[in-house]
């Protein structure tokens, strides 16, 4: 099928997509790389009377160092985020979550920022970018304003960004030597995660120092694993100490079900996929 | 309806499109490029492979006015002077097909996996190609035809072994 009529613009700086943005409010929809928005189109699932495209704008793309943070750019494609050097010494949770980021073709065309917008609570970036800390830019009538990662993901597809701003970059907090892996279950390739966890963690020794965990698909947003860190902190990285540790990984959670599975079936994944994870970052 | 300009298998091309066309839509319908094929409505399947600006993509999930500007390569412009691509050599070769149709995607996307990685292992070449489904299940061919031209193309593309 293809999608409704609607009309389209293409600005080339972000003051220009933020004056469209504001002339058309509700009627209009921001299109990054597209690959979760023209599905929604083509099923004719929503019919915005205008979309601005945010192709054109080269400000929002490309990842930098910036002290202790690296900033990525929310037009950065996913495979150009995946396989970036810094990101990768600094934030290595993030390209091990990409790496299985639907496919091939998606991950060239996909967004960071487009990604994080549309905030499916299934979506692979939400737990990492969650776990790391980071802090979301985002631009508007009134100027630039910054909102922590556990203040962004409001509710299912819904984040602080307002009607009338864009997201223009996402800042991740150094995590320089922190092992780091994304386990993912799923039933067939490229299939949304049924569930997954997202972990980052700091060794000393044998014993982990700290711990970050994030979960995918285990509510209506991305939800930090709190329990599971607070439990993991000072612990040997040892196959005990860690399933101990990742009993605690459902508090908090409320797991959607669904013809993939239950609540139920989605709570035991938690626990078992978290000591994977947490495990492999360990690297033990 | 917004202008485009791109170029489509190493031609310049100009249109006024409607802003909903998709580019897959555009490069069949409007170019008669019929060798792209839409195999779903869900941006699964990958049948509709192309590479825009030398990146493989689904071009049922763009639209014709993303493509301003860009250069496009499909399947029907692979082949060079008479010359199929290596890629297509290799699935002609290996029979890489069953019914046919999920094979100019499969093809397009094995040409982008092999310049990112030049001698994939059988589970790299699985794995690249995740986002392209074969529904007469012939991936065991598939996979050999990637191989074969992996094998096949590397002295030509990077010279004579040392």
């Amino acid at each position: 099928m293809i999608p409704v009529q609607f009309d389209y613009v293409a600005p080339t700086t972000l003051g220009e997509a933020l004056t469209a943005l504001s002339q058309h409010g509700d009627d209009a929809k921001i299109i990054a790389g597209g690959q979760s928005l023209l599905p929604v189109l083509r099923m004719r699932l929503n019919a915005p009377e205008m979309v601005i495209d945010l192709g054109k704008i080269e400000e929002l793309r490309g990842i930098r160092d910036d002290g202790d943070a690296i900033v990525i750019g929310a037009m950065t494609p996913h495979a150009v985020v995946g396989s970036d050097p810094l990101v990768a010494e600094h934030a290595a949770l993030i390209p091990k979550a990409i790496e299985h980021l639907a496919d091939a073709q998606i991950r060239h065309r996909g967004t960071f920022g487009g990604a994080l917008a549309h905030a499916d609570p299934a979506g692979d970036l939400g737990a990492p970018v969650l776990a790391l800390g980071a802090t979301f830019v985002i631009a508007g009538p009134a100027g630039v304003r910054t909102v922590p990662a556990d203040e962004f993901f409001v509710d299912l597809f819904e984040t602080a960004i307002n009607d009338d701003e864009i997201l223009t970059e996402v800042r991740i907090p150094k995590h320089t030597g922190w092992g780091a892996h994304y386990e993912k279950f799923v039933r067939v390739a490229h299939q949304w995660p049924i569930v997954a966890v997202a972990a980052t963690l700091q060794t000393n020794g044998g014993t982990i120092s700290e711990a970050r965990v994030g979960l995918t698909n285990m509510g209506s947003t991305p939800i930090r694993a709190r329990g599971v860190e607070e439990a993991l902190a000072g612990q040997p990285a040892t196959a005990d100490a860690v399933r101990t540790a990742s009993e605690r990984a459902t508090e908090g959670t409320n797991p959607p079900s669904d013809l993939n599975g239950d609540a139920e079936y989605r709570r035991h994944l938690a626990g078992v996929l978290t000591r994977r994870a947490v495990l492999n970052a360990a690297g033990a | 309806m917004t202008r485009i300009n791109l170029t489509v298998d190493g031609e310049k091309v100009a249109d006024d499109v409607e802003a909903r066309m998709l580019l897959v839509q555009y490069l069949r319908e409007k170019l008669g490029k019929t060798g792209t094929v839409i195999g779903c409505d869900t941006s699964n399947c990958g049948a509709c492979t192309v590479h825009l600006n030398g990146q493989s993509v689904k071009s049922c999930n763009v639209l014709a006015v993303q493509a301003d500007g860009a250069e496009v390569t499909t399947i029907e412009g692979l082949a060079t002077d008479g010359q199929l691509h290596p890629v297509q050599e290799a699935f002609r070769e290996c029979h890489g097909l069953q019914c046919g149709f999920c094979t100019p995607g499969m093809i397009m996307q094995s040409v982008d996996l092999l310049k990112e990685n030049p001698h994939p292992s059988e589970e790299e070449i699985r794995l690249g190609l995740e986002g392209n489904l074969c529904r007469c299940t012939g991936y065991h061919n598939i996979v050999k035809a990637v191989q074969y031209a992996a094998e096949h193309s590397s002295g030509a593309v990077e010279g004579a072994p040392a």
